[in-house]
């Protein structure tokens, strides 16, 4: 019982940080169309970044305690490099699916660089910080109080993006333009700024995601890379475009990962990909997504 | 003209281990191993319109069939290791290809990428038949029956086999100069332009495409089979998802609309690269910084830029 706890608790908290990342990716597929490779990239530069601004925050005189909140805000912060690439990517909006790709292939690379300028090639942490918001007791098991938080963090940004998408104008203006670009800007929608204010929105909730999980694991230059690979076991499995399939896919590819490293750890990637194949030969378009044509 | 330049080419070839360094030498080996794997990269690529982002999977299929087939089980002969190491692959491709060719554009490149990483994930984890992460020593093969034992293992790199490799280059590049020009390349690129118009006029889409993935596994297998000789060692990041995207990187590089494009840009890529690492430290930042010009102001790559110099100055 306590083992199966451990892979629920374990599962969901990774499952929690992937949904970010592939909601990230979800959303910009949806509007822009691109499959953005460097959403792992996002995702490490807000591990790393969030490492030195708690770092620098404690330094500072913040109590440790608040480390939560700062590590939100960096991520929060780091938006501001989404304009800066959005603009990079515009240049290829209407070409071949390859050379989108590439672009963020060539961001992968230049990215890993650009960690490696900053922060050195050893891996970085934040040490046992934590244990500053104590272990929760549920049932028979101990959880970090942290992981919960996460867990309740990440809930309330889902719940957040689909108010944003289904109840406001600018939700409802973006709906409009992943349907039908077209027809939207005859209507008088400015889908540059959509464009620009969505790969943000994208960013942020990768670097965001990067930042959360950071005090529970190590940044290293292998993060973004790996990352990419879950990420897109994730969108496969929940339908590319689809918000509602990127919370499944996360939820499905958190836990799986979670049984697979308690039980037998030599499959847990092969297992999640055994499974994307799986949902793909049955389901092309992924459990929620819209039908390929 | 074109014939011109390859003659040049080869003969520049031909005469490199005469005049440059073995450093040089060696560098062009892993070059000849990428051009082949990207004559069939291409075929699919280029020629069919598909954009595979996992073909590493079969340079890597090629490097461990190669390994397991001379430290294993003893087979020495290097035109027996080519055959079998581009048999097993296409006996792999077999089942990726049937799943992947109901896809198209970025489904097609995502699911490629999956079975690619499924392949490194069991490299990496199975490690007692594998090797894991240190992966599976390759012995030096025998060519046409010869052991070449007087040479040190440089020497027989920068010599027989290096010339052998070359044969095999020219000899995979005319058989893929046929296919592509053959009708069943023409189907190819029918599939490419209308898919769907191409149906109605009768091509049978996905079986084309099932070939075309199938000969394109062969010939990375082969370019595995030539890296793997190359560095003596098989490994589970031939098979990551980053190397097929240098796959892809490459023959952007190069230019994909043309035959010779992919040579170029694999020649081109392994020069620039160990450049690169031998300059800085960020290397990576500078290949991706290159990659970012290509794509976004020469899409056509250097066989494009090449193309329209060339016409500015047969005008002036």
């Amino acid at each position: 019982m306590t083992a199966f706890f451990d892979i629920l608790i374990g599962g969901v908290f990774h499952a929690a940080v992937l949904f970010l990342v592939a909601a990230g990716l979800q959303l910009v597929f949806g509007v822009q169309k691109i499959v953005n490779l460097a959403c792992g990239s996002f995702y490490a530069l807000g591990a790393y970044f969030g490492i030195s601004t708690v770092t620098w925050a404690t330094a500072a005189g913040v109590p440790p305690a608040l480390f939560l909140p700062v590590l939100l805000l960096s991520g929060l912060l780091l938006g501001v490099i989404g304009p800066v690439i959005e603009a990079l990517l515009r240049t290829v909006y209407d070409r071949d699916e390859a050379f989108q790709l590439l672009l963020t292939f060539a961001l992968v690379l230049m990215f890993q660089d650009v960690l490696r300028f900053f922060w050195g090639a050893n891996p970085k942490t934040l040490g046992n910080i934590v244990m500053e918001y104590g272990k929760l007791s549920i049932g028979a098991v101990q959880v970090p109080t942290y992981n919960v938080l996460v867990i309740l963090a990440s809930i309330a940004i889902a719940a957040g993006i689909g108010l944003l998408l289904q109840r406001t104008r600018f939700g409802r203006i973006l709906r409009a333009t992943a349907e039908n670009r077209e027809m939207s800007q005859a209507l008088g929608v400015n889908t540059r700024w959509m464009n620009t204010s969505v790969f943000t929105i994208g960013t942020v909730l990768g670097t965001v995601g990067g930042a959360l999980v950071v005090p529970t694991a190590a940044a290293s230059l292998d993060m973004p890379v790996e990352l990419v690979v879950e990420a897109f076991a994730v969108v496969v499995i929940g339908g590319l475009g689809s918000m509602r399939g990127a919370l499944v896919g996360a939820l499905i590819v958190g836990l799986l990962r979670a049984a697979a490293i308690s039980w037998y750890a030599e499959v847990e990637m092969l297992a999640i990909y055994l499974v994307v194949i799986a949902v793909l030969i049955v389901r092309p378009a992924g459990l929620h997504g819209k039908p390929i044509e | 003209m074109r014939i011109a330049a390859i003659v040049a080419a080869l003969l520049v070839l031909l005469a490199l281990p005469k005049y440059a360094q073995p450093y040089y030498v060696t560098l062009v080996l892993p070059a000849f191993a990428y051009a082949i794997a990207l004559l069939g990269f291409n075929l699919l690529f280029g020629y069919t319109g598909l954009l595979s982002f996992g073909h590493a999977l079969f340079v890597a299929v090629g490097a461990y069939a190669a390994a397991v087939l001379t430290s294993k089980l003893g087979v020495k002969s290097f035109e027996l290791i080519v055959l079998i190491s581009g048999l097993v692959a296409v006996v792999a491709a077999i089942p990726v290809a049937l799943l992947s060719v109901r896809y198209v554009r970025i489904f097609f490149g995502i699911l490629t990428l999956a079975f690619g990483m499924l392949f490194h994930s069991f490299l990496f984890k199975f490690y007692d038949i594998t090797g894991g992460d240190t992966g599976i020593r390759v012995l030096r093969p025998s060519l046409l029956g010869q052991g070449f034992a007087d040479l040190d293992k440089t020497a027989f790199l920068v010599g027989p086999f290096y010339y052998y490799c070359l044969a095999l280059l020219v000899v995979l590049g005319i058989v893929m100069w046929r296919i592509v020009h053959s009708p069943f390349g023409l189907h190819l690129t029918a599939i490419r332009e209308n898919p769907r118009k191409a149906e109605y006029l009768g091509v049978r889409v996905r079986f084309f495409r099932l070939i075309a993935f199938l000969i394109s596994a062969f010939y990375c297998a082969v370019g595995g089979v030539i890296l793997a000789i190359n560095t003596g060692q098989a490994d589970p990041e031939l098979a990551y998802w980053t190397h097929s995207g240098e796959l892809v990187f490459m023959t952007v590089l190069g230019g994909f609309a043309n035959f010779f494009g992919p040579l170029i840009g694999a020649f081109t890529f392994i020069f620039l690269k160990s450049e690169l690492m031998g300059a800085t430290q960020y290397w990576r930042f500078w290949l991706g910084a290159i990659l970012v010009l290509i794509v976004v102001l020469f899409p056509r790559g250097l066989v494009g830029i090449g193309q329209s110099l060339w016409a500015k100055l047969r005008r002036s």
